[in-house]
């Protein structure tokens, strides 16, 4: 199995900022469109992490016009340009999947000072 | 033919690619692999190389399994497989065969394995048939289901799907990509899944499908 931790440790960004559940975040992401790249901003709220070393991932999700997006990103993947975190939350579980099913202001988390 | 090699499966785990895509790999620790004895036309009928991969203790082998080894002065392997290659007269006895002469990324290969063993199995697991009703007063889930007819032809026709072990049966997987080369460390990493447990033996060829273009 040492092989494959091997592999997955050569895989693995050390650029990236300690992402934390609940953190407000603008993920820069590299979009090729035909010979042009540009960079696309997804920003949001972190409600979950999954993985290990080089397989992880994590669900960033914000209401747009009144819809919920969630994108997750393997955030070791070469396409994400840099991870920005705007403010930390405070939160008392894993996973907020509880933000689903909010609306408005329930749907915050609280920052952390 | 013209690629083949060698190798012990250690797992599986994922790699981003250029386009930073993820792709789901087997990793294949593959030769360096001996050539013990080349077969030729003249001699044997047909031209082949054999191929031996992994050392071995001395006291592991029978006598029968160290000659292939001795009469021509070679060290001893665990495995030994014949390839019908087409170009066997490039390669001579005692050359190594190496993962990065044969493959680039890129290449398609058919890989082939002993399946994981399954144990005796029933119909359904075994041969995919389908299950009977679980509820609506159904007392019939996972039979065999029927025989066949009655008196004509008064037997069971020979291949009915039954129970029985299952698993341990060479399978080949056709048409895989070769996702990376590791020449320094021997690794092939290969998308997807690839028959048989971690730490058996895989064979790798280049693909017979015709290419696409």
């Amino acid at each position: 199995m040492d092989l494959i931790k091997e592999i997955e440790q050569g895989q693995l960004r050390t650029d990236l900022p300690e992402l934390e559940i609940g953190s407000y975040v603008r993920v820069h992401v590299n979009i090729k469109e035909g010979n042009r790249e540009r960079v696309q901003v997804f920003e949001g709220t972190i409600i979950s992490k999954k993985g290990t070393s080089s397989r992880e991932t994590v669900t960033v999700r914000r209401v747009s016009y009144g819809v919920g997006v969630e994108r997750v990103f393997p955030i070791h993947s070469p396409i994400i340009n840099k991870i920005e975190i705007v403010r930390k939350g405070k939160v008392r579980r894993a996973k907020l999947y509880y933000l689903r099913e909010r609306v408005g202001k329930g749907a915050k988390v609280k920052e952390k000072i | 033919m013209k690629k083949c090699i060698l190798g012990k499966k250690v797992g599986m785990t994922q790699i981003f690619d250029d386009k930073g895509m993820v792709v789901p790999v087997t990793v294949i620790e593959a030769g360096p692999c001996l050539v013990v004895q080349k077969k030729t036309l003249e001699n044997d009928g047909y031209n082949a190389i054999k191929v031996g991969f992994e050392d071995v203790k001395e006291k592991r082998l029978n006598k029968p399994d160290k000659g292939h080894f001795t009469k021509a002065n070679l060290s001893l392997k665990k495995h030994l497989r014949e390839f019908r290659i087409e170009n066997a007269d490039q390669y001579e006895v005692g050359q190594e065969i190496k993962v990065g002469d044969m493959f680039a990324a890129g290449d398609k290969v058919d890989v082939s394995g002993i399946s994981k063993g399954k144990g005796y199995q029933g119909v359904i697991k075994r041969y995919g048939l389908h299950t009977g009703r679980r509820t609506h007063g159904s007392k019939y889930h996972r039979g065999v289901g029927s025989m066949g007819s009655n008196t004509s032809p008064g037997r069971v026709l020979k291949g009915k799907k039954m129970p029985g072990h299952m698993g341990v049966n060479k399978v080949t997987v056709q048409n895989l990509d070769v996702v990376k080369v590791d020449s320094e460390k021997n690794l092939l990493a290969i998308k997807g899944a690839v028959p048989g447990p971690r730490g058996g033996l895989i064979v790798v060829k280049d693909s017979t499908k015709p290419v696409k273009k």
